[in-house]
């Protein structure tokens, strides 16, 4: 098991490099006229920074594999992302009190999409082709095409014409009014839950279909064993480990959802802050973000791929 | 779409081993996948509606009208105006155009670099693959709509942009399922016979291993057009798709158009439907041609 996870964890580092070097470039690639175009659009900007300031904080003065190998021993070495061009606090610092905000909206809607999903699935598989199984389908299908923000648009509208309530757009932090702020993100995380849902739905059903065929589920028949107690103790438990995978593919489909949602809810995290980055073109924050949001999935991945070997007794790490 | 599935089947005529499983695709589609077939006819319902936009739509799609401004769906405006008198389904008609132009050729973007990239790293394999299996491994760690914001934020938003973002960004996504169907095709006898000939590497990928993973990449086309258009609206929701007044369906439901929506709650309908059809349409068609073309296949999406 040690040896495992230490190779894994070296196998992550090509990984993070490419990565790093995706975000390094994208934003590098900023045309020069943009910054022009920053300096006449933030009249802020315009007295207080010259072109030469801004190409300097951006670092853009000095030739590319310089830049590259400042900017990641900043990161390494001391936790630096660099500075807001136009808010004089350093990035980190945002990433900081946004981060947990979207993680909170993230896990709950995981929870909620894992709600939806899987007693809608195993119900789908052991009644398969019935009416139920197919309405079931159906609906995730549906789930598929239907647009969260368009959801979100019509939840923020239609109960406020219909029933003159709208949900909550004034952020509480989970630590001030734990009440509050989960009667606040429960909706967005429903919304976001449920466009998730819909993949893992087919894959339950999918996989209790194929574990229900096993020699040992009808063994568990034989004996009498009830139907609870057969889907539920023999074929689920079996049947959900390679849902705890998709929850690692997932992982980026949940923090990019969130992003759409953060907006339409207003809720202050990395979604926000990056869009409000990008309308400023603040892009030490974008960078910033981007680079957090990448590594993140990354060890939502490896948590995902480390739990496995709890999961599934077969498995075993060599 | 025809036009992809016909032009399988001369080259695969060249490689006797493959049967090509599109033969009387069109029949089989609509005798055993109903659902299916259902979604292709939307899907051509609303191609041709993008394309003839400006004989179908009755209005212009920017055509102000202050004095009919957010007026209830009626028989003169079927899906109401918006808060600029304009006509909300006529925008949704050339919203369509918009949504198949980029949905296609994003899609076809992604498709042409899928290809690339998968069966390059799948036939040759070795160090390059690992490599570039390392680097797709990166890309894909980003949530798709983060880059797409991202580049917005260095290119600035523009159709081009938006096209050749997407088509990128699924192309490197979808690569990994091309490499794999390649990995599969390679071990084949058949390749194993040309190689031993002395065939040149580019002979075989074109005359043995490409038409063998077309089931794949036409699979991955269809769906890819569904999942262009939901990321091309988020990106268009979030004001950084087509700039306006170009009509596109995520860019009718934000901005301007949210304000309103409390006096013309129609508004927040429409172009949300559309959507939803089409990119429902795409995913049954793309199932239902996924489960013809390549059984393999079921159940991986």
């Amino acid at each position: 098991m040690q040896g495992y996870i230490i190779r894994r964890l070296l196998s992550l580092l090509p990984t993070l490099f490419f990565a790093s070097l995706i975000v390094f470039i994208t934003v590098r690639l900023i045309p020069g006229d943009i910054i022009d175009m920053m300096l006449s659009q933030n009249d802020v900007a315009a007295d207080k920074m010259s072109r030469d300031q801004v190409v300097a904080a951006l670092g853009l003065d000095k030739p590319m594999w310089q830049q590259y190998v400042t900017w990641v021993t900043n990161i390494v070495f001391h936790g630096d992302l660099g500075k807001s061009l136009w808010q004089n606090s350093p990035v980190t610092e945002f990433l900081r009190a946004r981060m947990p905000v979207t993680f909170e909206l993230g896990l709950l809607a995981l929870i909620v999409g894992l709600l939806i999903a899987i007693p809608i699935g195993v119900y789908s598989a052991i009644r398969q082709d019935t009416a139920g199984d197919y309405v079931g389908r159906s609906f995730s299908i549906l789930l598929l095409a239907v647009p969260s923000f368009w959801i979100g648009t019509m939840v923020m509208v239609f109960p406020s014409i219909w029933w003159g309530w709208s949900p909550e757009v004034e952020y509480v932090p989970f630590f001030t009014d734990p009440v509050q702020n989960l009667k606040q993100m429960i909706i967005p995380a429903i919304i976001l839950g449920a466009a998730l849902s819909a993949i893992t739905m087919r894959l339950t059903r999918t996989m209790m279909l194929e574990v229900l065929r096993q020699d040992y589920i009808r063994t568990a028949w034989a004996k009498g064993l009830s139907e609870p107690l057969v889907v539920m103790r023999h074929a689920l438990r079996n049947a959900l480990i390679p849902v705890v995978t998709l929850i690692g593919l997932q992982a980026p489909l949940l923090i990019g959802g969130a992003v759409i949602i953060e907006q339409i809810f207003v809720i202050p995290g990395m979604g926000l802050l990056l869009l409000d980055a990008v309308n400023q073109r603040d892009y030490p924050i974008i960078t910033g973000v981007f680079l957090v949001v990448g590594v993140a999935v990354m060890v939502i991945n490896l948590i995902v791929d480390l739990s496995y070997g709890l999961l599934d007794p077969k498995v075993r790490y060599r | 779409m025809a036009a992809v599935i016909e032009s399988n089947t001369p080259a695969s005529a060249a490689a006797p081993a493959a049967r090509p499983p599109s033969r009387g695709l069109l029949k089989r589609l609509f005798r055993d996948k109903p659902l299916g077939a259902t979604g292709g006819l939307v899907l051509l319902f609303m191609l041709v509606v993008g394309i003839l936009a400006s004989l179908v739509a009755p209005y212009g799609y920017n055509e102000i009208n202050m004095i009919e401004r957010l007026q209830a769906p009626s028989w003169s405006h079927w899906f109401g105006t918006d808060n600029l008198g304009r006509d909300v389904l006529s925008r949704c008609i050339y919203g369509a155009r918009l949504s198949v132009i980029i949905g296609c050729s994003a899609a076809l973007l992604s498709t042409v670099i899928s290809i690339l990239i998968g069966v390059t790293s799948g036939y040759w394999g070795g160090r390059f693959d690992m490599v570039m299996q390392r680097f797709v491994d990166a890309w894909m760690s980003f949530p798709g709509l983060i880059i797409l914001i991202v580049v917005v934020s260095v290119f600035g938003p523009g159709m081009l942009q938006t096209i050749i973002t997407l088509g990128v960004l699924l192309g490197i996504d979808g690569s990994r399922i091309v490499r794999s169907a390649v990995v599969a095709v390679r071990e084949n006898m058949y390749v194993h016979a040309a190689q031993s000939l002395g065939a040149s590497s580019l002979r075989i990928l074109w005359k043995h291993i490409l038409p063998n993973v077309m089931p794949v990449v036409i699979v991955i086309f269809t769906t890819r057009v569904g999942t262009v258009i939901l990321a091309e609206s988020g990106l268009a929701f979030l004001g950084l798709g087509v700039p306006p007044p170009a009509p596109t369906w995520g860019g009718m439901l934000s901005g301007s158009g949210r304000t309103y929506m409390f006096q013309g709650p129609w508004l927040a309908l429409a172009p949300g439907l559309c959507l939803t059809v089409m990119v429902y349409a795409t995913n049954v068609f793309g199932d239902a041609l996924r489960d013809l073309l390549d059984p393999r296949m079921r159940g991986s999406r």
